[in-house]
């Protein structure tokens, strides 16, 4: 199961697996989510605080605050949520620049430019953010015409049901990934997983993106009333964020898990390996073997 | 049976992991000018876009009276400490008038009274700093569009410059002076006003006494305070740093309606 090695009973069999636009916008992504990410950390440390409703600001209850408290003369970092609080000195709040430790919402290291600048990190993050608009409507243009979402990630009925969906859940658990025929498409949680982010997530980013946007609220202004109000889009899109960090970080852990190099090569050159029985080699068609 | 991770897994794991947070070490590239220059063409990109969809006349959202803040923060300069404003002030503005000039065809000089004289809107609205923090208050004054008809604006006028009383950073060569400017299409929108109260009452200090710009489709920087000119110009170079206004000379965009 490691990946690109073959396996003693089968053979190993190259696929075609992700088309050069599901590629390219795949890694597009990459880069524009990671610039997002940290360009937003930098926009948020310009007020380390979230609020609920239609305004908020420093004499307003914060849902959550990244703060910086006066600890008997040193510098304390304190994270509230709600009416709970923790001491995050060194990480949230307060951390160290050049030895000193400073009032800071996140760390230097995750926001950028690593020091203080809204404005940088607001042209970054809006420059970044028509990148991310547009790769995302091209791959779903893509997606839609060429039956990608259709043929492989629309999940099917039987992959539904609660019986099967419980087997691939234990499997996962447990580390055991699909072999031979059955890795020639994506298992139910992974489709069901995809569709969440490509159709909720990533929209919910965008959207609630949006929401911030005075001029945008002229605009839509249904908008507000969505997500109840700019400061409620302003939280949800902290929330929508961590989400898609989260599931970064498990598809990362996966990827790496289920064969880190057939997989990369799979979303790099197009090509994945699967370890097939020697008797089923010969009904693949032609055109599903690389050459 | 698992995915024990190998060391070379780990290995290749550790360098993605470190290539992507190797990026904030990419302050280098943030510094530089030709990639600052390819960064900032998205801000007319979002400029053109968003006037495009929202066209010149939408309105932004107005709230009920419960919907006011309880607190209004005060941003930027609390107290002008200009002698003249000073001695406006202790004059209760009495001796205050707004200049109009520029591309125009009758410059005038406004007092209080007489702005206060004029037809006037109220709005609630909400005031959104670029920091992320919003406050919702609510505003009476004279639309800006009347005060540049009765001016008559010139053929060449196309930007519309204010002149604040408030050294915001204090420098040799003055261009720590507030200032801020809007385009036509702005200046001549409906919710654009020239206002002297807020929550009812004479609008406090902080707030920018005795009076504010209300651009209610951009974010606060563009709400200059302490308001003593505004002037009709062809463009915007010959201002201090050149970009339009006191944040703008110091990176942030002109276009602030993102």
């Amino acid at each position: 199961m490691f990946g690109s090695s073959s396996t003693p009973s089968g053979q190993r069999t190259l696929i075609r697996r992700h088309s050069l636009t599901v590629r390219l916008s795949h890694w597009l992504n990459v880069l524009a989510m990671t610039v997002l990410l940290f360009s937003g950390l930098q926009i948020f440390n310009a007020h380390p605080s979230l609020y609920w409703g239609q305004y908020g600001a420093d004499d307003d209850p914060a849902v959550l605050a990244l703060q910086a408290v006066d600890d008997n003369g040193a510098l304390k970092g304190v994270t509230r949520i709600g009416s709970l609080s923790f001491d995050t000195t060194g990480v949230l709040g307060v951390s160290t620049v050049d030895g000193e430790p400073i009032a800071r919402g996140f760390p230097a290291w995750i926001t950028l430019p690593s020091y203080q600048d809204l404005a940088t990190g607001r042209r970054w993050h809006f420059f970044f953010a028509w990148a991310f608009v547009i790769n995302g409507l091209v791959y779903l243009a893509y997606g839609l015409f060429s039956r990608h979402f259709r043929r492989d990630l629309v999940p099917t009925k039987a992959e539904l049901a609660p019986s099967h969906l419980g087997h691939e859940i234990a499997d996962h658990a447990r580390l055991r990934f699909p072999k031979g025929e059955n890795a020639r498409h994506y298992n139910a949680l992974q489709k069901l997983t995809y569709l969440a982010v490509i159709f909720v997530m990533l929209p919910g980013m965008i959207l609630t993106g949006l929401t911030m946007s005075p001029g945008f609220n002229a605009f839509a202004p249904w908008l507000l009333d969505l997500f109840g109000g700019r400061q409620s889009a302003r939280t949800l899109h902290f929330i929508f964020a961590t989400s898609l960090v989260a599931f970064v970080l498990v598809h990362i852990a996966m990827v790496m898990a289920s064969g880190v190099l057939n997989n990369m090569r799979s979303m790099i050159t197009g090509r994945y390996a699967i370890s097939t029985e020697p008797s089923s080699a010969s009904s693949l068609t032609a055109s599903e073997i690389a050459p | 049976m698992t995915s024990l991770l190998t060391r070379r897994r780990f290995l290749i794991g550790s360098t993605l992991t470190a290539s992507a947070l190797g990026l904030t070490g990419c302050d280098g590239l943030v510094e530089n000018g030709n990639v600052q220059s390819v960064i900032k063409m998205a801000e007319s990109l979002t400029m053109r876009t968003q006037r495009l969809l929202i066209g010149d006349t939408a309105l932004a959202r107005e709230f009920s009276a419960g919907e006011i803040s309880p607190t209004f923060r005060a941003n930027g300069t609390a107290m002008p400490d200009s002698a003249e404003y000073q001695s406006l002030l202790a004059g209760r503005f009495t001796q205050w008038q707004l200049q109009v000039g520029g591309l125009v065809e009758r410059p005038a000089s406004l007092s209080l009274a007489a702005l206060k004289a004029m037809p006037a809107r109220t709005q609630i609205t909400r005031h959104d700093c670029v920091e992320g923090w919003s406050a919702i208050g609510q505003w009476t004054g004279v639309p800006l569009g009347n005060v540049l008809k009765a001016a008559g604006l010139k053929n060449d006028a196309r930007y519309i410059v204010f002149h604040c009383a408030d050294e915001y950073e204090k420098t040799l060569d003055g261009s720590g002076w507030y200032y801020e400017s809007i385009d036509l299409v702005d200046a001549f929108h409906p919710q654009t006003i020239l206002a002297y109260a807020m929550n009812g009452r004479d609008l406090e200090v902080p707030h920018g006494a005795p009076l504010r710009l209300r651009v209610e489709r951009q974010l606060g920087y563009k709400q200059a305070k302490y308001l003593m000119r505004i002037e009709a110009v062809a463009d915007l170079s010959t201002f201090h740093g050149g970009n339009g206004g006191f944040w703008e000379d110091r990176g942030y965009e002109w276009y602030a309606g993102i």
